[in-house]
């Protein structure tokens, strides 16, 4: 027997366990890359001399390089400057990081889709920087935004799979974990990939719903 | 820095790896992109729906877990791939379902009045793709395709987890020798940042080639070199 | 007194005296619950110049597109050269057969929006299908290719590419990639609909040539009065998915006999 249900059925508590962790890897995730990709873009709209060109760099090195690797450093290479996390946090930190680079990105194209007239209205009402920002352009860019963002919140479940090789016990780790315990690498990793789908295949319809929801206005 | 410089070959070796791997895997993922991709436009049920299964759970779950199964998976089906031959093998299928969907998008998206002149002149649904519809269809699919290859090329690093000795494997190797961590994925983060770099600067030639009057200047610009040596 | 619009009407103008060269036997196209042609019968005789006048949305249109294959009729048959393009009882699920390809090789069109191939020359569009379809050699398509351009008076234009070209030429070098077949039938959907003013009367005068010159049947629908009136053998009124009226264009345009044309004659005429 190539497959072995009993087997099968006897670790999908733990791997359903794992899922629960790269839920929760994604959501935390997601929820930095939204914030810190928000505050990215906004730094190198605002043209402020050398911290935007910094920004603007550290945002296309980023998306340059491997998240595996910038994983790695995170893990191996921090601790020596004495910041230490558990994995389970570097793992978050990490690809919230690397996903605010691709979500800076996002927000600008929102941010330039805003009509040159908003800016010019805002102008011509005196309304300072801060509201002009708050209350007229970042609502009209983010509208836009949504169903992007759902698209890299569906990437990033399936990319966190990367931090297993830092160690965070997420469901790619657990299936390994049960694989090279068992020495049965079939029915976990099957499974394994049978989550993910089960997932993000009806999570991405649902995001194309929004997109076509949210298509822009203007 | 020393460790990097003692250990330069071995970092130069995990280069080349790299780089064989992401030219391997994007070769593949082309020939998958093109005929996946087709094939979802085809109108026999029989292609499009498995062209649909394969796109949907090569695009819904994880390369490493692809790449997992037909590492540590498959050889219980009596099929041992080369640890070199499976990371190919589920890069070219990963990322060329991402480039499926490129294709069939580009394809889709093409005027209808020009599927329309082909019927008008004769041309037979082969002779219209090749011909008219997939080399207008190269300069819509180029900057998309380039992100593709970029993403391939970063996602290279993971094939170091089924043991094949590219740069992030061999970086990993000289930290648990010396451990000189801080140098050594310095040095390679700046290299995938210039093959990254690289990849771009590529794609943004082939548009500038496959640009659609491109052609038309060049020819111009011979006619009128032809004519300045005529009147000369 | 309502004019003889019963679907069952045959209609007919100038006399046809041979075989006719197109065929409509009770043709209906259906959208939905939208009748857009109504049991027509239609027949052109060969070298004989129709012109399709009226209003948007009268069926005008879908006629040269049944004919080109790029619409399946919902019910009917269209004989072409006495061969059998459609032939559908309502219902029937239509295949593309041999049979259809090979009729269809009779006709060529021109469209409304010129689709020319964009990342092709004007030279390249043009011998396109005479060498990958008709298996010409490639140095003969060239030839026939400069021959043709010169035709349309764009010689010096072969090395153009359709965004390099304004609306008129390309319009010109469609006519031209067109007759590259050699087709038997010529379609012209609204040759000149999407043309600035100043362009249109170049591609007229183009189609005027080859109306005189040629023994092509051709089959025009059009929005151009006086020139439908100056170069056609016989001019068909279309409303409302039928044929209301056809005749020769002197009687249609100076003597209609149906209100319903006059009243889009004097509408379209009025400015």
């Amino acid at each position: 027997m190539i497959w072995d249900n009993n087997f099968a059925v006897s670790i999908f508590p733990i791997l359903l366990q794992g899922l629960w962790v790269t839920v929760q890897i994604t959501l935390l995730g997601t929820l930095l890359a939204a914030v810190l990709g928000l505050v990215f873009a906004v730094l190198r709209r605002l043209a402020i001399p050398v911290l935007s060109q910094v920004v603007s760099f550290l945002v296309v090195f980023v998306r340059g390089t491997p998240l595996l690797v910038q994983a790695y450093v995170a893990f191996f290479v921090l601790p020596a400057y004495g910041v230490s996390f558990n994995a389970l946090t570097t793992g978050i930190v990490v690809i919230g990081v690397n996903y605010s680079a691709y979500m800076a990105e996002v927000y600008r194209s929102g941010i330039q889709g805003v009509p040159k007239g908003q800016w010019e209205a805002a102008t011509a009402l005196s309304l300072p920087g801060v509201r002009t920002w708050g209350r007229i352009i970042l609502p009209q860019a983010i509208r836009t935004v949504v169903p992007m963002l759902g698209n890299y919140l569906i990437q990033m479940f399936k990319d966190s799979a990367v931090l297993s090789a830092i160690t965070v016990v997420e469901l790619m780790a657990t299936a390994q974990a049960i694989g090279s315990s068992s020495f049965r690498y079939i029915e976990p990793l099957t499974l394994a990939a049978l989550l993910f789908l089960a997932v993000s295949y009806p999570a991405s319809r649902l995001v194309n719903r929004l997109e076509r929801r949210y298509a822009p206005q203007h | 820095m020393d460790a990097v410089i003692q250990y330069a070959p071995l970092l130069w070796q995990g280069l080349l790896t790299t780089i064989l791997v992401t030219v391997m895997g994007g070769a593949l993922c082309l020939v998958v992109a093109f005929t996946a991709g087709l094939a979802r436009l085809s109108r026999h049920r029989i292609l499009r729906w498995p062209a649909g299964i394969f796109i949907e759970v090569f695009r819904g779950t994880s390369l490493l877990v692809q790449m997992f199964w037909l590492f540590f998976a498959l050889p219980f089906f009596g099929i041992q791939l080369h640890p070199l031959t499976a990371a190919v093998l589920a890069l070219g299928l990963n990322e060329g379902a991402y480039a499926a969907e490129v294709v069939r998008g580009a394809i889709a998206s093409r005027a209808k009045g020009q599927t329309e002149a082909c019927i008008a002149l004769g041309m037979d649904p082969a002779l219209r793709l090749r011909r008219i519809i997939i080399p207008q269809s190269i300069p819509a699919m180029l900057p998309p395709f380039g992100n593709v290859m970029v993403d391939l090329l970063k996602n290279t690093s993971l094939v170091s987890l089924v043991t094949v000795a590219d740069l992030t494997f061999s970086a990993q190797m000289i930290r648990s020798t010396t451990g000189q961590t801080t140098a050594i994925f310095i040095t390679i983060l700046v290299m995938y940042f210039a093959l990254s770099y690289l990849l771009t600067l590529l794609t943004s030639w082939l548009e500038r080639r496959f640009a659609l009057d491109r052609k038309a200047l060049t020819l111009q610009r011979k006619e009128n070199a032809l004519m300045k040596v005529g009147a000369a | 007194m309502r004019p003889s619009t019963e679907p069952q009407a045959v209609v007919t103008g100038a006399p046809v005296t041979t075989e006719p060269i197109i065929r409509f036997q009770n043709v209906s196209k259906n959208w939905g619950t939208n009748q857009v042609l109504k049991n027509l019968n239609f027949e052109v005789a060969p070298g004989e110049k129709v012109s399709i006048i009226g209003p948007s949305g009268s069926g005008k249109t879908t006629i040269l597109r049944i004919l080109m294959t790029l619409e399946t009729p919902s019910e009917g048959k269209v004989i072409v050269g006495g061969d059998t393009l459609w032939d559908v009882a309502l219902g029937q699920k239509v295949r593309e057969t041999k049979q259809l390809r090979e009729t269809r090789r009779k006709i060529g069109m021109v469209f409304q929006q010129f689709n020319l191939f964009p990342h092709m020359t004007a030279l390249e569009n043009i011998i396109e299908a005479p060498i990958h379809v008709l298996g010409m050699n490639k140095a003969e398509a060239r030839e026939r290719a400069a021959e043709l351009l010169n035709l349309v008076g764009l010689g010096k234009h072969m090395n153009h590419t359709p965004p390099q070209m304004s609306g008129g030429q390309q319009q010109r070098v469609a006519i031209a990639r067109a007759l590259a077949m050699r087709p038997k039938v010529l379609l012209f959907d609204e040759p000149t609909s999407a043309l600035d003013p100043e362009l249109i009367g170049e591609v007229l005068s183009v189609i005027r040539n080859l109306a005189h010159t040629t023994d092509m049947t051709m089959l025009m629908v059009t929005h151009e009065m006086r020139f439908a009136e100056e170069i056609s053998d016989r001019v068909v009124m279309f409303d409302n998915g039928a044929a209301v009226e056809s005749g020769p264009p002197a009687q249609i345009f100076k003597d209609p006999q149906q209100e319903r044309t006059r009243n889009f004659l004097r509408a379209v005429l009025q400015h």
